[in-house]
């Protein structure tokens, strides 16, 4: 199947220089003109801030039951009211936060390096070494990414780590191929046969040349795909293969919440409402990184 | 075309060849004993050491993968250990309603996006602009899952119009299967119209600022014409790219989508196969499922050559 690279424009960021400091504020500028980026700006530094401080700002224990005040409407005592074991929405929502962001960073952060080494090799060997590692990349494509990411977490266990596991194999194939491609175009320009002919090593091509090409498509890309990694977490985790109950994720509390939407809707909407406002603000902050790197790119 | 057609299918070979081991490998992935996993309900080591012999575990890797794969080649794709029906027909028992669900869900969402991201592009930098551009970020941030539940809570709790879950033929009875099968395919449909909107604006507005169409409105055709004739036609393009692209996210959708609603279909086959560690049952389904994903990407690239000459000869 489909076994070309997919090309990306390509601007050329100065990786070195006197300008780079003024030029790195007119992209954060550029930045933060796009319509949303203030808001998801916003969200992405709220959700952090949940995520570190959970311990202080979570208003109760989240995993202490209270059988004598279960299914309690929202309240002054329970901003987002309590679920069927009596325990508070806002508290699991805020250290859910926790599970969702390392989930969706740590999957993006191993995608990226496991795909752009696999990337690298392959463009750069080139030959058998390229074929087998792009025919692995399709093998993975050949599976819709949820199912293969079931059938992962089915095999190495639920739990944060397999999610998390089962996540990057899902996002690798996208960086593997970015790289790829990148390196191919950059291999055959005239700069780099240079710095060859002049004796530089590998590494030294790969550091100077490759790598100040490829990073704005890889940064646009994971910035975009950690969204849709918090959303598959959320996914796995409703499905019953992410973190296990008691502890609080998203998506379990939702699934854990399905049974009581008629008493008592708090319990999914709360976490719910959650996982879509940090997705949009995710959302935002991707694209407008998206335009302030590569204008050309822009949807 | 046939060569196109042929040359994808040669192409096809080898990434199956990975697909299957890879399917093949997944039980041996397992940390521990893949049986103790199936049976932990079961104290008997007799039974265990009959099943560990009955699925070939007991034999080197490599004569357990040449069997498997020499049964698979003879549409033996294995059976169940918990009711030992063979997984091809617990497949094609359930497929029905998985396609019926996709078929819905589809005609939803083209319904949806065909007009909002026409009327989108036509009237850009409007109100109704605005509100297909909202719809279309709202659809693809919101999580399928918590669709379903606001449906349910909407619909079937709130008011009452709409079954919570569960399954009608509508071979057996038309409306209670329509009743049955519209908030799935709601569910399903949104994600994917909100993709359709968004790219179907967008091509819109590059093929609308065409030369050609420019000629068209000159010549005197109504604005319609030019739309339905010039530019929708040659904005379709990318809807097809990114329909085939969307496949996964389609067959992903289902498996939660049919988890929520209780539907009988493979992708609830997929999740229960998972959770009872029938693993026999789960490389069988995921096989297929993989084969059924790979023979639709190649029918989508068939039909992009179809729409468009430059593939084809290019």
């Amino acid at each position: 199947m489909a076994d070309q690279a997919i090309t990306v424009g390509t601007p050329t960021l100065p990786a070195v220089g006197p300008r780079v400091r003024e030029q790195r504020w007119a992209l954060l500028r550029r930045a933060l003109s796009a319509r949303m980026a203030p808001f998801g700006g916003v969200v992405l530094i709220l959700a952090v801030l949940m995520a570190v401080l959970a311990p202080l700002i979570a208003p109760y224990d989240p995993l202490k039951q209270d059988l004598s005040n279960v299914l309690l409407t929202p309240s002054a005592a329970h901003l987002l009211g309590t679920d069927n074991l009596g325990r508070d929405v806002l508290a699991r929502v805020i250290w859910g936060t926790r599970v969702s962001l390392i989930a969706g960073f740590a999957s993006v952060a191993v995608a990226v390096v496991v795909g752009s080494l696999l990337g690298l090799l392959a463009g750069f060997t080139g030959g058998p070494l390229d074929g087998l590692v792009m025919r692995l990349i399709d093998t993975i494509l050949s599976f819709p990414a949820l199912v293969l990411a079931l059938a992962l977490g089915a095999v190495i266990g639920a739990g944060l780590g397999g999610g998390v596991i089962a996540l990057s194999v899902v996002y690798t194939p996208t960086f593997a191929r970015l790289m790829r491609g990148q390196v191919l175009t950059v291999r055959t320009r005239e700069y780099v046969e240079a710095a060859r002919v002049i004796g530089s090593p590998g590494w030294r091509i790969v550091k100077q040349h490759v790598l100040p090409n490829v990073a704005t498509p890889i940064v646009v890309q994971a910035s975009l795909s950690i969204a849709f990694a918090i959303l598959a977490e959320a996914s796995l985790s409703f499905l019953g293969l992410g973190v296990q109950p008691p502890a609080p994720s998203w998506g379990g509390m939702i699934n854990q919440g399905r049974g009581y939407l008629q008493q008592a809707p708090w319990i999914v909407f709360g976490p719910g409402a959650a996982l879509f406002v940090t997705v949009l603000g995710l959302n935002f902050v991707g694209d407008a990184i998206r335009d302030a790197l590569d204008p050309r790119i822009r949807v | 075309m046939g060569t196109l057609i042929l040359r994808r299918l040669a192409a096809m070979i080898p990434v199956l060849i990975l697909v299957s081991f890879g399917v093949f490998s997944l039980i041996h992935l397992t940390p521990g004993d893949p049986i103790d996993a199936m049976m932990s309900d079961s104290n008997d080591p007799q039974a265990k050491e009959r099943l560990r012999h009955d699925l070939g575990l007991d034999q080197p890797i490599y004569v357990q993968y040449a069997n498997w794969m020499g049964r698979v080649l003879q549409g033996d794709f294995g059976r169940s250990i918990r009711d030992n029906q063979p997984v091809l027909e617990n497949v094609s028992r359930r497929i029905g309603v998985s396609l019926q669900l996709a078929a819905f869900a589809m005609a939803i969402s083209l319904l949806v996006a065909f007009p909002v991201g026409i009327l989108s592009a036509t009237h850009r930098n409007s109100s109704i602009d605005g509100f297909g551009t909202t719809f279309a970020l709202f659809g693809i941030c919101m999580p399928n899952f918590l669709l379903a539940l606001l449906l349910i809570y909407v619909f079937s709790v709130t008011l009452r119009w709409m079954p919570i879950s569960g399954y009608v033929d509508p071979r057996e009875s038309l409306a209670d299967g329509i009743r049955s099968l519209t908030l799935p395919a709601i569910t399903l449909g949104l994600a994917l119209a909100a993709v359709v909107t968004r790219t179907l604006r967008s091509s819109l507005l590059e093929t609308l600022s065409e030369d050609y169409v420019r000629t068209a409105r000159a010549k005197g055709l109504s604005e319609y014409l030019v739309i339905r004739r010039h530019a929708l036609k040659n904005g379709l393009i990318p809807v097809v790219t990114i329909l085939g692209l969307q496949l996964g996210t389609l067959i992903g959708g289902a498996v939660i989508t049919e988890f929520i609603f209780a539907l009988p279909g493979v992708g609830r086959l997929v999740v229960d196969s998972v959770f009872s560690r029938d693993y026999p049952l789960v490389q069988g389904v995921i096989l297929l499922i993989a084969i059924g994903f790979v023979l639709s990407n190649l029918l989508v690239d068939v039909v992009y050559g179809l729409l468009d000459p430059r593939i084809r000869y290019g």
